[in-house]
């Protein structure tokens, strides 16, 4: 399944919803916020968040900035 | 610390804080030198900024978070790169998920890449739309009184005017447009941007300025934890100042010694 990632296409393969996503990304346990198609979605609803073909997923962290 | 010190919090939002210098995470040569330098800037607010995660790259890379903690600093995560009001509230919202509801955030969004000054418009509009949202918003501006008030009584918790350009360096260029805002604020007031050195500090908070915010003015010093060091004795030293009261200022000269009973 083709959905965007960050901006860039990205093959989200099997995965069904957002928890499989994080994990597929390598991203499981790490402090990071996801929004879906420009809204947030909260960690506890990320395995209850179903993935569509097209849907745009942002993932962010917290870096060094003034 | 002295028992002033103690009793002078800085109260923003109804918490509060013994240290008045606020500093940022950016620039650091690395996290090691990052954690190093907040710790001796003894600052209890550090500013984060939020980006995209790199995807594919390097995943187990250390977290800022790993090394400045939530449960031991105020996590401030800030809107820098934002040009629009709606990219600088979508920021925030994330900022708010990712650590887990804190709603104290700095809202500043720019108007170009070669000043980063402050947008007021888009700044406003954000502001209102934050603040109905629920968050605590410190808010960095330019130092026009007017605007300044007005983004005060929006309901922001704290204002920042800028005491020069963003990274510049410069100090504070506007001293007496700082103390007209001083003058009618109710909130804090925390010059944001332009330090380079620690008697820049200083001279803010000798101004009766709240507190100061600094990122580049210790992490591009030669040694930057010891420069860290440096403006928590600024903060300090500028803080006493102004609780002390200066001497009046006199065009002429005042001896210190006696003038009786001098020999000859």
């Amino acid at each position: 399944m083709q959905i965007q990632v960050n901006g860039e296409p990205f093959d989200a393969g099997e995965c069904v919803n957002l928890a499989e996503l994080v994990n597929r990304l390598g991203l499981a346990g790490k402090r990071i916020a996801i929004e879906l198609n420009m809204e947030i979605v909260p960690r506890s609803e990320h395995d209850k968040t179903e993935l569509k073909a097209g849907d745009r997923v942002e993932v962010v962290h917290a870096i060094g900035g003034g | 610390m002295s028992e002033q010190q103690l009793n002078d919090p800085l109260v923003i939002a109804g918490k509060s804080y013994q240290s008045r210098l606020l500093v940022g995470t950016g620039k650091y040569k690395d996290l090691q030198e990052t954690g190093e330098a907040i710790a001796a800037s003894g600052a209890e607010i550090v500013t984060v900024a939020v980006r995209r995660t790199n995807i594919g790259q390097n995943p187990d890379e250390p977290n800022l978070l790993d090394v400045i903690s939530p449960d031991r600093y105020t996590i401030l995560p800030n809107t820098a790169g934002c040009y629009t009001a709606q990219d600088a509230v979508r920021t925030c919202r994330l900022a708010r998920e990712l650590l887990d509801g804190h709603d104290l955030v700095k809202l500043e969004v720019l108007g170009d890449q070669k000043t980063l000054y402050p947008n007021i418009v888009e700044t406003l509009s954000a502001a209102e739309t934050l603040i109905k949202d629920g968050f605590k918003v410190m808010v960095y501006t330019n130092d026009d009184p007017i605007v300044a008030k007005h983004l005060e009584e929006m309901g922001c918790v704290a204002v920042m005017p800028l005491g020069s350009l963003i990274g510049s360096g410069l100090g504070i260029l506007n001293p007496h447009n700082i103390r007209l805002i001083m003058e009618e604020a109710q909130v804090p007031i925390i010059v944001d941007a332009g330090v380079g050195t620690a008697s820049d500090a200083a001279v803010a908070m000798e101004m009766g300025c709240a507190g100061v915010l600094m990122n580049t003015a210790i992490a591009a010093a030669n040694q930057p934890v010891l420069m860290a060091s440096a403006m928590r004795k600024a903060i300090e030293a500028g803080r006493e100042a102004f609780l002390a009261g200066r001497m009046p200022r006199k065009a002429y000269a005042s001896a210190s010694s006696p003038l009786v009973g001098t020999i000859g």
